[in-house]
């Protein structure tokens, strides 16, 4: 395995920590408005997350910036391509971010609904298109001889292989989401949250069952690693709606981790040893070891990696288990702290 | 590709840069002192202390929400609309953004949710360190992307490779270290506190000029003149390196900044102050001191200071034909308006403080305007201060190595002018929200002493809804 080879691993890693994190944000938010009937449910809801969901976005913003640092040109090629779905994806990213801070700091209702729905569409949006962005790469996009793109900056993205993959990935979120909830919360929400994990975690597993079969079938250079990892991502998927149908939430949660982990392994199994496929002619496909940077910068973010990422994992891991608790209507104010105050 | 979509793309980039550059000062400097009051809670167990951390910390996470926000645009912008930039020097460039997450942004944002949740979960001194840790986060990103920004303005540790034509880093350490990035963030640190003081003192003597909350206010007051006047004298040197080193690495940009058209050493090196009309091009009034701009520029009265079209020339025969000297207007307002605007705030923060020791409460309704409104010039300066160091470049994108119309990704011109308005509309809409939401806490002022209530045994172990 080449140093390349060894960045493109951990990039997909990177984005299965971001989709597995950042997955259940994302579904909170679109169920934030729908499961909260009121106002007080709708800040339980958030409070889920409020501790937690900006550190789980550094996964993405990591991602990113780790795909500059290490592969330049894909980074270049792709976000220049995929420019209109990118730039939705950031106002998404945008609007979502200031919901959290803002949303309850004003008890006028128009202003708490319009930040919810806000929230709902805005978490929607974001896996909706990088589900389709990841599978569209899959498929391929025009690029010439020259390695450069001649598709155009939505139509190209968008087909039925990668439409499959976006909804996938939503409807992962969604009843990822709503298995977080149902762990977090208790009252009606929970109640009202498992019912939706086991329902959506249904409409999840057939989708991912449809997706992996298509990847598999069109997209299998990489036989057999590509079968297994779609196996797993079904199996994932699979146990999550069964563990939610006896209404075994936690073990659904752990589920859904080994279902991302399958369907993003499969995705860059799917990919590999390009970077960015071409559709034009599969030789003008630019590949992994043609994008990557350098021997030395990527020596030195390996070192770097590999030191800070275990200090990461342990003072993530180590929020999570403060905020632990789960959260009732009855824990919270009737204004929000910084109106209030406990020693 | 067209100069339309050139255009377009800068001008989207300055907008982006400028909005997310209104709040990651204040973030910079008030995140510290923030930690400062914490740690004057955790010591002395004053309530007082606490009521103040948590007024001032509302405030700095309205702020930072919209900071984070405005910053994750960059990340994609590079790829987005520099493309041609992002490949030809991604190998180098790309790195200091990949430390900047793994140092600073998981650490800010996981630290700033354990301050803000876990006040009543976590051991005091816990929690006190989340918001130190917080706060170090947020100067760790400050620090990298000074480190990459610096290597743009001075490039330095790279090879071109002969292969593939790209840049390649050789060396990380000259990247990281280089003078340029050092003496660079400490400027930003120092301005960076300038701004947050100022946003203290101004908020506070509305409060003062209402006799409301004012032990809390008195002590943030006081606080922020002490910060606002050693910062401002202590970037006064730090500014003075960073323009010895840029003098030295980027003398273009020196020469556009004082209108300099020819060569001129010791008496006839002299700093304009003021001009009237176009600076550099003759025909216009202006205010000038003698050999001062010599000592600033090389330290000796007796330096010599290279005009810019002996420098444009020099630039023709080395890097071959083309205009090399930015917009001189804006180079030259944009330098001496940073430094005035700030400059005059500090100067009369020093002077609030000495009418408020004298005075129990001042009268005159225009010094409390003034006192109040002063906030808004070391944020006018430090904006001012980008634009000088990014025009200032101009042409280039990296210094000597890439210009900026070669730098464009290429697409679509009306692709740019979708994202530059939905950008510049949404940025705006928040920036008016930001505002709306800043000014209610602001003025609500801090929880009093009776609202500072709460049974340590029965809130022990509550986590706080902060949302």
């Amino acid at each position: 395995m080449t140093l390349a080879d060894f960045w493109f691993v951990l990039i997909a890693v990177l984005w299965i920590g971001f989709f597995f994190l950042e997955g259940f944000d994302f579904g909170v938010g679109i169920l934030e408005p729908i499961l909260g009937k009121t106002d007080v449910e709708r800040r339980q809801i958030i409070n889920t997350i409020g501790p937690v969901w900006d550190g789980n976005e550094v996964w993405l913003l990591v991602g990113g910036a780790g795909i500059f640092a290490a592969f330049p040109i894909w980074y270049a090629s792709l976000f220049s391509a995929a420019y209109i779905p990118l730039l939705l994806i950031v106002l998404a990213l945008i609007c979502r971010g200031m919901v959290f801070e803002y949303r309850s700091k004003n008890p006028n209702p128009r202003w708490r609904n319009t930040f919810d729905w806000m929230l709902a569409i805005s978490s929607l949006l974001i896996p909706l298109l990088f589900g389709v962005a990841w599978a569209a790469m899959v498929h391929g996009v025009p690029i010439n001889a020259k390695g450069e793109f001649t598709g155009n900056t939505l139509w190209s993205f968008i087909n039925a292989y990668s439409l499959l993959g976006g909804l996938t990935m939503l409807s992962y979120c969604i009843s990822h989401g709503a298995s977080y909830l149902s762990i977090k919360t208790t009252g009606d929400v929970a109640a009202r949250a498992a019912g939706v994990a086991k329902r959506v975690g249904l409409v999840a597993f057939v989708l991912g069952v449809l997706f992996v079969v298509w990847t598999g079938v069109q997209y299998h250079q990489n036989a057999p690693w590509v079968y297994v990892a779609g196996a797993v991502g079904v199996i994932g998927l699979a146990a999550a709606f069964l563990t939610n149908s006896t209404g075994r939430s936690k073990l659904a949660f752990w589920s859904n981790l080994v279902g991302i982990l399958g369907l993003v392994s499969m995705i860059f199994l799917g990919l590999y040893p390009n970077a960015l496929p071409s559709t034009t002619n599969p030789a003008y496909s630019l590949t992994v070891a043609a994008a990557s940077s350098s021997h030395y910068t990527l020596r030195l973010m390996t070192i770097i990696a590999l030191c800070m990422v275990p200090i990461i994992l342990v003072y993530q891991a180590w929020s999570f288990w403060v905020f632990r608790q789960r959260i009732s209507t009855s824990d919270i104010p009737p204004t929000p702290v910084a109106e209030t105050a406990t020693v | 590709m067209g100069d339309l979509a050139l255009n377009l793309a800068r001008l989207q980039f300055s907008i982006t840069t400028l909005y997310h550059f209104i709040f990651v000062p204040l973030t910079l400097g008030l995140a510290p002192i923030v930690a400062i009051m914490e740690t004057a809670w955790y010591r002395t167990k004053n309530p007082k202390y606490l009521r103040m951390a948590k007024f001032w910390g509302t405030l700095l996470v309205i702020n930072f929400a919209i900071g984070v926000v405005t910053g994750i645009v960059q990340e994609f912008q590079f790829g987005m609309n520099w493309a041609a930039f992002s490949k030809y020097v991604g190998d180098i460039f790309g790195a200091p953004l990949a430390m900047e997450g793994l140092f600073a942004f998981f650490l800010e944002s996981t630290f700033i949710g354990l301050w803000l949740f876990g006040r009543n979960k976590l051991p005091r001194g816990i929690h006190l360190a989340t918001m130190w840790l917080y706060a170090l986060g947020t100067w760790l990103s400050a620090y990298f992307i000074m480190a990459a920004n610096s290597w743009m303005q001075h490039p330095n540790g790279y090879i071109i490779n002969p292969v593939t034509h790209r840049a390649n880093l050789v060396d990380i350490g000259k990247v990281i270290f280089q003078n340029t990035a050092v003496w660079s963030f400490l400027h930003v640190i120092l301005t960076s506190f300038l701004v947050a003081s100022v946003f203290i003192i101004g908020i506070s003597a509305w409060h003062l000029k209402r006799e409301q909350h004012l032990d809390i206010m008195k002590w943030s007051f006081n606080l922020a003149v002490g910060f606002a006047v050693v910062t401002m004298v202590l970037n006064f040197f730090v500014g003075d390196q960073v323009a010895k080193i840029m003098t030295e690495q980027q003398p273009m940009k020196m020469a556009a900044a004082e209108a300099l058209p020819n060569t001129a050493c010791g008496r006839d090196a002299s700093f304009s102050l003021l001009t009237v009309g176009n600076p550099g091009q003759g025909g216009t009034k202006e205010i000038r001191v003698p050999y001062l701009l010599a000592l600033l520029a090389t330290g000796s009265t007796n330096g010599c200071v290279e005009g810019f079209n002996q420098i444009q020339a020099r630039y023709v025969q080395q890097f071959g034909a083309g205009n090399y000297i930015p917009n001189l207007f804006t180079a030259y307002w944009s330098f001496r308006l940073m430094i005035g605007l700030g400059a005059i705030a500090t100067v009369w923060a020093f002077f609030a403080w000495l009418v408020m020791r004298r005075k129990k409460r001042p009268t005159s309704k225009l010094f409390w305007t003034i006192t109040i409104w002063v906030m808004a010039l070391p944020w006018l300066g430090a904006l001012l201060g980008w634009i000088f160091t990014e025009n200032g470049r101009q042409p280039w994108t990296v210094f000597g190595l890439l210009k900026t119309k070669d730098a464009v990704s290429g697409v679509a011109a009306w692709m740019v002018w979708t994202s530059l308005i939905a950008f510049t509309l949404t940025y705006a809409i928040f920036a008016v929200v930001m505002y709306i939401l800043m000014r209610k806490y602001a003025r609500k002022g801090p929880m009093t002493a009776d609202e500072i209530t709460g049974d340590p045994d029965k809130d022990a172990d509550k986590l706080v809804f902060a949302y």
